[in-house]
């Protein structure tokens, strides 16, 4: 009797000496593994600093505006949203809420005017070369401060004793008097110039950028259809400016409502309350009361409210693209 | 493939590579080293001391002191971590936070219950009884609980300033010592082409509060506080000065500006004359008189209530020194604080500070050899220096509340017995 048992088919497979062509197949799964991980070696030193220098902050500061004490307490208490509503039921919050919307919408509005009649008059073919670089040169002066350069300059010239009080007394414009950064009525739009005085330059070079690449066949085609100045401006100047007049405005709205160095150096968020932004609310919650929790829950708010301009920035780019 | 795509894989996977070892070199270098700011070396301790005094002082000067410490303690060496006070403000601040605070820290007044509290700097009482220092010669320290945590080494106080010759012109014979008589002067040269008296109110630098309002009420002898507790309501003391200030207000003899005004705008405007009086810290009689070389001025101490007469309060700022707590080299650490504090060492950093001793038996040199020095020091040693700020929680917050309610009340918003009450429901919630 005999009995065939019929092994394991693995065990009948015999392997052959390592044929080139199964060498060739690793080798080549290797080179396709290399090919599918290069990229992620490419990404990897951007995704650590992304991760180390952004992600990392800002679970930590969204983690710290969940706890009570901390830094300062060396066993925080979670305590939910209670930051949260300390911070929302503070009057002095939405003083900062206001203050720093009318500085920055007022910022970038007169920013666009000034930036836009400037960039128009140095892109105006009325005026030589030479003046439009003197006027280059003196427009663009402001930028070129640092923010404690305009600060301390302008705390100068805005003193009670200062130039421009001296300036307006003797023309009869003012009693001379006037202390600009020092009184609850002026304050906030002694800052507000300031910040205008130092930003318009940005505006006005992006826009002037902008309108020598408006192609000069449009004006003409205009002038043939009988437009005036006033007409050319409005459509065909401004439809053309419009993508950057966007980007340059979202932008501008973006860093103005971060001022902090301006506003603290000037006025540190007085009189009383009436230049109180939400930098300086916040910096003051964290530095002078030591609560890093609710700074954090301020932050962690300021940042929300700078997500939605982000977000509607990129949307602004991607339909641009 | 080709050898520069090779290549460009290798770079990227070596930059990869090297970034996250770089991150991960980094934590460990940090666990190793910071749980104690100084190091140690086969017996040689390094302490680090982090203050703002240095620059403050002639150039070398502070280094000499340390060199002398490291000779008179082999083994021992001192690292100098100085800075503006702004910044050595918020590093100290950072270091109390992490636990990387140098062994040895200049401090504020202002910030030592704070760091008490974290338990960030070490409790100095424990540490004098463990080296069995004797303090009866500190001239004063400074407390939480019951606990000294912090020394003042050297003190600067603030006298009032007067302008000799802005006095002399509106017929002021001589510098005010009440309350009354510093009104009618102040009124006398607002008539003039100066302001009577300077007021600095910044929010972002708040310490006029404590300068230049309070300073009033303790120059009568008064306290804004109760058993530690805030005592600004029904408190007669404080009552009348805020009032009296309100009514300098009202009759414009402050100059204008300041709501926003810091200490250093006060200084400038008096330096140039164009405010009759300020009260002001000693240490600035060089910067004036090196600003404006002509300028004649009176140092004298600050009027008082009329009619008191016991022993006037004159604000001080002090340059303290603390412990870590996490100093592994705390006897080390408090060997300097001695060493700073002892009498010959303290006179002389008094002197080149131009500052008054924290050592009882130190006398600086300049108060005999400058007359505006020694009528100070003759008020500083007639007084007591009173600051109940220092010590107090988040102190400069306390300030910038006072602050707000103080300005609101000058600028006609609410009463000054209202300003007071709502600071007081302010500070309870800081206590």
């Amino acid at each position: 009797m005999s009995q065939t048992t019929r092994p394991p088919r693995d065990a009948l497979a015999v392997r052959p000496p390592a044929p080139a062509r199964d060498v060739g197949a690793r080798a080549r799964s290797i080179s396709r593994l290399k090919r599918r991980l290069t990229p992620y070696g490419f990404l990897t030193p951007t995704g650590v600093l992304l991760v180390i220098l952004m992600i990392t902050p800002i679970v930590m500061v969204v983690t710290y505006s969940l706890l009570d004490g901390v830094i300062t307490n060396q066993n925080p208490a979670f305590v939910g949203f209670d930051n949260y509503v300390e911070v929302l039921t503070n009057p002095v919050f939405f003083t900062a809420v206001r203050n720093t919307l009318v500085f920055t919408i007022s910022s970038v509005v007169v920013h666009f005017a000034i930036g836009l009649g400037f960039a128009l008059m140095l892109n105006s073919p009325l005026l030589g070369n030479r003046t439009k670089g003197l006027f280059r040169v003196l427009y663009i002066l402001p930028w070129l401060f640092t923010v404690a350069i305009v600060a301390v300059l302008w705390r100068l010239l805005l003193n009670p004793n200062g130039v421009v009080n001296y300036l307006l007394g003797a023309f009869g414009v003012t009693d001379g008097q006037t202390e600009w950064l020092a009184s609850t009525s002026t304050a906030l739009a002694a800052v507000t110039f300031i910040n205008i005085w130092s930003g318009y330059p940005f505006f006005m070079i992006s826009l002037l950028a902008g309108l020598q690449g408006i192609p000069r066949e449009l004006y003409e085609a205009a002038r043939v259809d009988g437009a005036g100045a006033w007409s050319q401006f409005l459509h065909v100047t401004i439809p053309q400016l419009r993508p950057i007049i966007i980007s340059m405005a979202l932008l501008d709205f973006i860093w103005t409502t971060q001022q902090f160095a301006l506003i603290w150096m000037t006025t540190g968020g007085g009189p009383i309350t009436s230049t109180e932004m939400l930098s300086t609310f916040t910096y003051k919650l964290a530095f002078t009361r030591y609560d890093f929790s609710l700074a954090s829950a301020s932050a962690v708010l300021v940042l929300l409210m700078s997500m939605v301009l982000a977000f509607f920035y990129v949307r602004h780019q991607k339909s641009r693209d | 493939m080709s050898k520069g795509a090779y290549m460009g894989r290798f770079i990227a996977v070596a930059g990869a590579a090297a970034l996250v070892l770089t991150g991960c070199a980094g934590g460990a270098q940090e666990t190793g080293s910071t749980t104690d700011g100084g190091t140690t070396t086969e017996g040689e301790v390094t302490l680090e001391f982090s203050q703002w005094w240095e620059p403050e002082l002639p150039a070398g000067a502070f280094r000499a002191l340390m060199d002398q410490f490291e000779a008179e303690n082999p083994g021992i060496t001192v690292e100098l971590l100085s800075g503006p006070y702004a910044s050595t403000k918020e590093q100290v601040v950072a270091g109390a936070a992490a636990g990387t605070m140098s062994d040895v820290v200049g401090l504020d007044g202002a910030w030592v219950s704070d760091f008490a509290q974290q338990g960030a700097i070490a409790d100095l009482t424990a540490v004098m009884a463990d080296v069995g220092y004797d303090d009866s010669e500190l001239a004063s320290q400074v407390q939480v609980d019951g606990a000294t945590y912090m020394i003042p080494v050297v003190n600067f106080v603030y006298p009032m300033f007067t302008n000799d010759a802005l006095l002399d012109a509106a017929g002021v014979a001589a510098p005010p010592t009440t309350r009354s008589e510093f009104a009618d002067a102040a009124a006398a040269i607002t008539e003039g082409d100066a302001y009577g008296w300077i007021l600095p109110l910044s929010l972002e630098a708040p310490n006029g509060i404590q300068n230049d309002v309070m300073s009033w009420v303790w120059a009568s002898g008064g306290s804004m506080l109760d058993g530690g507790q805030p005592a600004l309501v029904d408190n007669a003391d404080v009552s009348s000065a805020t009032e009296f200030i309100q009514g300098l207000w009202d009759d414009g003899v402050i100059a204008p500006g300041a709501f926003t005004m810091k200490e250093q705008d006060k200084v400038e405007e008096f330096t140039n004359g164009r405010v009759g009086m300020m009260i002001d810290s000693l240490a600035h009689v060089n910067l004036i008189r090196e600003s404006n070389p002509d300028l004649e001025f009176s140092i004298s101490a600050i009027p008082a209530d009329d009619g008191y007469d016991g022993e006037r309060g004159i604000p001080y700022a002090s340059w303290g020194i603390g412990v870590a707590e996490n100093s592994e080299h705390k006897a080390e650490a408090f060997k300097l604080v001695e060493f700073l504090m002892s009498e010959s060492v303290n006179s002389e950093l008094s002197s080149i500070a131009n500052a008054f001793p924290g050592n009882v038996g130190s006398v600086p040199d300049f108060v005999e050899q400058d007359e505006v020095f020694g009528t100070a020091f003759e008020i500083y040693q007639s007084g007591f220096p009173a600051n109940e700020f220092t010590g107090l929680p988040v102190a400069e917050q306390l300030m910038r509340d006072f602050g707000e309610e103080f300005q609101r009340s000058l600028d006609g918003q609410q009463s000054m017995q209202d300003a007071l009450a709502a600071a007081q429901a302010k500070w309870e919630r800081e206590f």
